[in-house]
């Protein structure tokens, strides 16, 4: 660039398209992540998109079915009910650790002795390796010898059946699941917390406000786009889940703990239905993307208001 | 009797701090107990680890099951395995996206930072058929590099995220006046920003470190009896002695251990750095 009044001047006149004039220079810093991941994201697409039109089991030939694996699903009872697993565990595993996460960022933002130390402790399980806090899990939710029916009958309640009963397995997953990322909402939502100016709080402690009315009245509005940000990344990862219910249960008792990730886990890999698993792959990036932009457009609002 | 100003101030306080203590306590209270039970089903005997009412600790602590775990698993290979991958994957994430995101802050390029959200938004699942299917045809599945090249799906987003946050809240001052003194983009970026970046660096790579060899899924699917990484490991213990406690547990320490350290290495910058990603 030639003259710093012509750059500058040019700066000003181009103000709107400044996004493409800006960009280009630094186009050069950008390429080459940008070419590799799409490499790693576009082709696994389309030959995923290609298979699901496919009736291929691995092994055999593959023949084109236009449509039919898609058709096939509407009525596949095991699939259904693997969707209305996913949306149980989902809205669990998100309101949960949401709540609790908000409640520790809080707890972790107000100054006390030792809070650094405290906060390392709790950010630990979001670290931890999902695998091996799964198999600690596991252990503990034994229903004869696990150290969770001796705690509750410490406190004189009834022994659970736990991830070996239908009816509890999805409740017990969504315990660990709280273990596991409650610690990621909560940094999310201190980092929204840090942010805050203290002149609302001062002026409201001087009207004799309450803790509970400057949260709602002031905390809440100021830190609702991070919440936003926190529930969107935490609904990804929700719907996404699948160690944690692989190896505690692998999915049972039966299908009784079958998301959608962990049908087309088994379709793909034990059952080798390689057509049938793309077909659910598409349709589970649908979902995910479209409550990611329902989300997405509760987060402009949340910014506008 | 009304009291005075002074008495209910003092036991507003008194009223506040009692109730931060037991909200610490509450919130760290589950988090321990996991801990605290791993570590003491590891250093108990299995007649210990099923007894009823269950032993919390034992009185005699052994190592014995640390050393079964070594001693009937090549757990040398599968960390040697684990990083490989996770260095890998880590070392060329921070090359390639340490300069993207310094692109992509400088020229607030924020479309660029959707098409990582959509890497997030991806299952893992739907990378695995196709490339699975891929490297069998090129005579990839067997060696480790099949999962490094897939754990960059991991460890990309990471870095390029961490790093615009951070190039963002850089003062550009410093490279300008590079400019002015005939510095190219790129040399402005080598010699000034880059320097300047380093503990964002460090925060991007450890937690980009830690993601990569906390994955299970990738290894699951690629690995051989040789090649399994470490989460893979473990969970194939599980399979096989499904009964035997005190080994499980240890290999569980085993596989954390790493990670753990590292936590506490950045635990002040974690928050920082994770945060100032959340904003966009």
């Amino acid at each position: 660039m030639a003259g710093g009044d012509i750059a500058a001047g040019a700066r000003i006149t181009a103000t709107k398209a400044s996004g493409e004039r800006r960009l280009r220079p630094y186009l050069m810093f950008i390429w080459p992540a940008l070419i590799v991941s799409s490499a790693l994201i576009v082709f696994p697409w389309i030959f995923t998109i290609w298979m699901s039109l496919q009736d291929w089991h691995i092994g055999s030939a593959s023949k084109f079915v236009w449509f039919d694996n898609y058709t096939n699903l509407a009525s596949n009872r095991r699939f259904l009910e693997a969707v209305g697993h996913t949306m149980y565990f989902t809205v669990l595993a998100v309101f949960l650790p949401m709540v609790l996460g908000t409640w520790a960022a809080l707890v972790f933002h107000k100054k006390f002795a030792g809070r650094g130390f405290y906060r390392t402790l709790f950010i630990m399980p979001m670290m931890a390796t999902p695998v091996a806090v799964s198999l600690i899990w596991t252990m503990m939710f034994h229903p004869q010898l696990g150290v969770l029916n001796y705690l509750l009958s410490l406190v004189g309640l009834p022994p659970s059946q736990w991830v070996f009963s239908p009816g509890t397995v999805i409740p017990s997953l969504i315990l660990v699941e709280i273990w596991l990322w409650t610690p990621f909402c909560m940094i999310i939502v201190l980092g929204g917390l840090a942010s805050l100016p203290t002149e609302p709080y001062e002026a409201a402690l001087i009207d004799g406000a309450s803790q509970w009315q400057m949260f709602w009245k002031i905390t809440y509005p100021l830190v609702l786009p991070f919440l936003v940000v926190a529930l969107i990344m935490r609904t990804i990862d929700a719907l996404k889940a699948f160690e944690t219910i692989w190896v505690i249960c692998n999915g049972g008792p039966g299908t009784s703990s079958e998301t959608m990730n962990v049908y087309l886990y088994a379709q793909a890999f034990a059952y080798n239905q390689v057509g049938t698993a793309s077909a659910v792959v598409v349709v589970f990036f649908a979902i995910i993307v479209a409550l990611s932009l329902v989300l997405l457009w509760a987060r402009q609002k949340a910014k506008w208001n | 009797m009304a009291l005075s100003y002074r008495t209910k101030r003092k036991l507003r306080k008194a009223w506040d701090k009692t109730a931060l203590a037991v909200s610490v306590a509450v919130l760290l209270a589950p988090c321990l107990f996991v801990f605290f039970w791993m570590i003491s089903l590891s250093l108990k005997y299995d007649i210990d680890n099923t007894a009823w009412p269950p032993v919390f600790w034992p009185d005699e602590p052994t190592w014995d099951n640390f050393a079964k775990v070594f001693e009937e698993s090549p757990m040398f290979l599968y960390f040697w395995n684990s990083v490989q991958v996770t260095g890998s994957a880590t070392l060329v994430a921070l090359l390639l996206g340490v300069p993207a995101g310094y692109g992509i802050a400088k020229a607030k390029a924020n479309r660029m930072a959707g098409i990582l959200l959509l890497s997030r938004m991806t299952p893992g699942l739907s990378y695995l058929i196709p490339l699975f299917t891929m490297f069998q045809v090129l005579g990839l599945i067997g060696t480790v590099w099949p999962i490094a090249l897939t754990h960059m799906v991991i460890t990309l987003p990471i870095i390029v995220w961490i790093m615009i946050g951070f190039f963002e809240t850089q003062p550009h001052e410093l490279e300008e006046a590079a400019r002015i003194d005939g510095a190219s983009l790129w040399q402005a970026f080598r010699y000034v920003a880059l320097p300047l970046a380093r503990p964002g660096i460090v925060v991007g790579a450890i937690l980009a470190f830690i993601s990569s060899w906390n994955n299970f899924i990738f290894g699951a699917v690629f690995a051989g009896r040789t090649t399994r990484t470490m989460p893979v490991a473990v969970y194939n213990m599980l399979t096989f002695e499904s009964f035997a406690w005190g080994p499980l547990a240890a290999a569980a320490i085993i596989v954390m251990l790493p990670v753990i350290v590292l936590t506490i290495v950045i635990q002040k910058e974690i928050v920082q750095g994770l945060s100032a990603g959340g904003v966009k």
